[in-house]
């Protein structure tokens, strides 16, 4: 494996990080908070160290091969979470280390579970730092390295892409890998201004709405409130983050294919209707099974419009505790937390388009039975799935299966209910954030002993990455040589 | 500028490379899912899946904004086909990879229609490159225009040749005929005029055409390597390509084919050569052909193994310029340590044929330049243009136009007939005229003649 470009490849992590850490250090000064200080030191040392590791070791050829891709990938989210954990840490206001890395994991991997019982006690600097993890970790450092950097990893960096990027597909909607990262971020960035635009529009103050934007965007869910986004009690606040949630949770080439007008296009991708079917569904079946629970039929729609929205983009907001809904509407709940958000998007999840793929090779399967000597192909908007796109579907069910039973197994160790346990993994794997019991929307992970908390940060990174990258790491052939 | 190219096979793949280095956008489309996959994972483009031959799929992929649609698959009339397509979806220029020279020689009458700039042939330009090496081993650069009737050959003249120290209008060989155009002295690059004193060590570029230029290079002492006996081994379409033109410039050619049939087909299209029906692996056969005093061998058969082998052979028992021809080029390096002078991929030609195309073709948009070179390490262009009717420069005698400094007319094609042209001639409409300049950006005729 070609280790220098690996090295090169985290050096830039490291100055992006450096540099990123920096908004915190200006909010310091807005606020006039000292706190500033350990993120300016944190950032300073991570860009020199970063800087050292591009200049000492430039690898001598560029090429990137899919193995040391998916390796450079997977630790560069472990070692930016490292780093963006030091000034938690630093200054005492998350004084655990594994606290604030779980945090700073949270973060980036867009899951915003949280081990805070006080968020209100964290300095701003701290607050816009996190938030402003998950608006990073939920478009990607690497997408983000692609934009700016050019030729990096060489012609082959679609595999960068692939090892970050969500979806069983991960393909380019413009020829050059550099445009199309900068196309992916312009758009991220400007739905991302459209809500903090509409957010202030309502009377949102500035550092509220902005936060708030950063953790939608990333479909992460940390809030700067304890109460997250019951704080904001209007229909219209409430409203807004809702929407941008199921829009942060889209496809992006949707919008692509929008910005380029192919509009028949657009509207063909099948995904896109599954996950309108699925938002609809759940959101009409929990209106109807909570409506005796809420004064009038619109607050119970507007609960759980709100509440599928944030759990199936994998946001994780919360309005309210959700604990005391009906059965059949925390089962809802449950299922849509492992189902997810789009390919292609800021979300978690298992992935609608996986969904699809496999409900439609059931189906085939089903044709088998019936004429065992049918000949079929299984088609996406219009276009055959490749064989192997379903045989790695079916393998990614299989090792999301494996780790959600291997970290269930491990997390009942901490002797919690059924509930708590089975949905803390749940949602951490899938990246939403908050489960159900003691984890809920209102509760936090503070509960939780050393051992359980690795898990779960395992659980978070393995499923924003996708799995594969992770476990490659793992994997002793990877490192050998040849 | 925005490409699209339709097949990803060994020529597609090999345009596709060239072109993604110097930063084109570029999608590319296959009916295979495989060589779409492999081409785009290993190079930063695009790929779209499907048959490029239909409208969707080429609207897909771009079509309707790109500025070139190059057409490489297999099939000639697909290519064709996949031409018209792209110029209804909206695509500003094509190329088309055609193979069956009875099919080149009719493109013209459907150029417009097809929105067609250039119809490639890979096995062709293999032969022209061969034939270039054979004929003028010792030119620096050689560049055709009129459709290669003329060319421009760079040479370095030699400390003891007769036009040393002489103007060039006082070197009267083949006056009329031969003009000398650009002049690269010490990193310097000159449009000489009559005045301009050549020395030894100049690097001169002439325009002639070619049997013509040979005898010039001869009586100035210029040695060109020019080789008279060539053995061709294998006789496929590329050697088939490369008899006609070596013939034409008056060198024997023989062909070793081990096919009988084919060496019928050959012998009644090639008169002019000597067809030998044999294995081209049998040492004895190829000695008593007499490769040990062949001038050239070029090594054209199917296989790169036996091609090169039969290289090593030749090496060793004659003098004569070798060129292999090998398909393969993931072993370049390899080859470079063998006993090998000269290697010919036929399908990287192509691709960067292209791309010499498409780099003159993003300078001449919106002119009516027909064709663009760079010359003499891109300081210098020769442009040819077609003369408008409306043009301000017909009728006049060259010498009694004001033309710009480090300019020069070169070349006059006028319905196939080359004029070297003198003081005294002039200029019509419908001409092709060619134009070697200093000076960038020429985009009319007109703009030759300066301002005051």
């Amino acid at each position: 494996m070609n280790k220098r470009i690996i090295v090169y490849i985290l050096g830039w992590v490291l100055i992006i990080e450096g540099a990123a850490m920096q908004i915190a250090t200006v909010t310091s000064l807005i606020f006039n908070e000292h706190e500033g200080l350990y993120f300016f030191l944190t950032g300073a040392a991570s860009a020199v160290l970063g800087f050292l590791a591009i200049k000492v070791k430039k690898p001598k050829n560029m090429v990137l091969y899919q193995k040391a891709g998916f390796a450079a990938t997977a630790l560069s989210w472990i070692l930016m979470s490292f780093v963006g954990c030091i000034p938690f840490w630093a200054s005492g206001e998350i004084p655990s280390f594994i606290d604030a890395f779980f945090e700073t994991v949270s973060g980036f991997t867009t899951t915003g579970s949280t081990v805070l019982t006080n968020v209100e006690g964290l300095s701003n600097c701290m607050l816009i730092w996190r938030s402003f993890l998950n608006w990073l970790g939920g478009m990607g450092v690497i997408v983000f390295l692609l934009a700016i950097i050019p030729k990096l990893g060489g012609q082959q960096n679609i595999y960068l892409m692939k090892a970050e990027s969500p979806g069983p597909i991960v393909g380019k909607a413009v020829p050059h890998m550099r445009s199309y990262a900068a196309l992916l971020y312009g758009i991220y960035i400007g739905l991302t201004a459209m809500e903090l635009i509409l957010l202030l529009c309502g009377g949102m103050g500035f550092f509220d709405a902005l936060n708030t934007s950063f953790a939608t965007a990333g479909t992460g869910g940390f809030g700067i409130r304890n109460a997250n986004i019951a704080a904001y009690n209007t229909y219209y606040f409430q409203t807004v983050i809702a929407v941008f949630m199921l829009l942060f949770g889209l496809n992006f080439s949707f919008y692509i294919l929008l910005l380029t007008r192919k509009f028949k296009q657009a509207f063909r991708i099948e995904e896109l209707w599954f996950y309108i079917g699925i938002v609809v569904l759940s959101v009409a079946i929990i209106t109807i099974n909570i409506s005796s629970i809420y004064p009038s039929l619109y607050d119970a729609f507007h609960q759980s419009f709100f509440y599928v929205s944030s759990i199936i983009t994998t946001t994780g907001f919360g309005i309210g505790d959700v604990n005391q809904w009906p059965e059949l509407s925390k089962a809802v709940i449950i299922i849509i937390t492992f189902i997810g958000a789009t390919a292609g998007s800021t979300g978690g999840g298992f992935k609608v388009s996986r969904l699809l793929i496999l409900c439609k090779e059931v189906r085939k399967e089903f044709a088998l039975l019936v004429h065992p000597r049918n000949v079929k192909t299984v088609k996406m908007d219009g276009k055959t799935v490749d064989h192997n796109i379903i045989r790695s579907t079916c393998m990614f069910l299989v090792v999301y299966m494996g780790i959600f039973a291997l970290s269930f197994l491990l997390i009942s160790i901490e002797n919690k209910d059924f509930l708590t346990s089975f949905t803390s993994i749940a949602a951490n794997l899938n990246n939403t954030g908050p489960g159900l019991g003691e984890v809920g929307p209102v509760g936090n992970y503070a509960g939780f002993g050393i051992f359980s908390k690795a898990v779960l940060i395992f659980d978070m990174l393995a499923g924003r990455l996708e799995l594969f990258p992770l476990l490659l790491l793992f994997s002793p052939s990877a490192w050998k040589k040849a | 500028m925005k490409i699209v190219i339709v097949g990803c096979g060994k020529v597609g793949s090999s345009i596709a490379t060239e072109l993604n280095s110097e930063g084109h956008d570029i999608v590319v489309v296959d009916i295979d899912q495989n060589s779409v996959k492999n081409l785009s994972d290993s190079l930063d483009i695009m790929g779209i899946e499907g048959n490029g031959a239909t409208y969707d799929v080429l609207i897909d992929a771009g079509a309707e904004s790109a500025d070139l649609v190059i057409a490489a698959t297999a099939r000639d009339e697909i290519n064709l086909y996949t031409c018209l397509m792209a110029k209804a979806a909206g695509a500003k220029h094509t190329i088309a990879r055609v193979r069956n020279p009875e099919y080149t020689n009719d493109l013209y009458r459907v150029k417009d229609q097809l929105g067609l700039s250039m119809a490639i042939n890979p096995e062709l330009t293999a032969a022209v490159e061969i034939s270039r090496l054979l004929r003028f081993a010792g030119a620096l650069e050689i560049d055709a225009f009129s459709r290669g009737i003329v060319e421009l050959i760079k040479v370095a003249i030699p400390q003891d040749s007769l036009i040393n120290n002489k103007k060039i209008s006082e070197i009267d060989i083949l006056k009329g005929k031969v003009r000398i155009c650009s002049v690269e002295r010490d990193g310097e690059v000159y449009i000489p005029n009559g005045d301009f004193v050549i020395q030894g060590g100049d690097r001169i570029s002439i325009v002639s055409k070619p049997e013509i230029a040979a005898r010039f290079f001869r009586k100035i002492n210029v040695s060109i390597g020019r080789s008279r006996d060539v053995i061709l081994l294998g006789g496929g379409k590329v050697s088939y390509y490369l008899a006609k033109t070596l013939i034409k410039s008056g060198t024997n050619v023989k062909i070793i084919e081990r096919n009988a049939q084919r060496c019928n087909e050959l012998a009644e299209i090639l008169p002019d050569a000597v067809i030998i029906q044999g294995d081209c692996m049998d040492q004895n056969l190829l000695l008593s052909e007499g490769i040990e005093h062949a001038d050239g061998v070029a090594a054209l058969m199917d296989y790169d193994e036996e091609n090169i082998l039969i290289s090593l052979y030749i090496n060793s028992v004659s003098k004569a310029k070798i060129i292999t021809k090998v398909n393969n080029t993931s072993f370049d390096n390899i080859l470079d340590r063998l006993n090998i002078d000269c290697v010919i991929h036929p399908k990287n030609l192509t691709g960067e044929y292209i791309a010499r195309y498409i780099r003159a073709m993003q300078n001449t948009v919106g002119s009516n330049v027909e064709t663009l070179y760079r010359l003499n390490e891109d300081m210098v262009e020769a442009l040819e243009f077609r003369v408008r009717k409306s043009s301000k420069i017909t009728g006049i005698q060259i010498k009694d136009m004001s033309l710009k400094d480090n300019l020069q007319i070169i070349c006059i094609n006028r319905r196939g007939k080359i004029i070297i042209p003198q003081g005294s001639d002039v200029i019509m409409p419908d001409d092709l005229v060619v134009v070697i300049t200093k000076h960038k950006g020429l985009s009319d005729l007109d703009d030759i003649l300066s301002r005051h």
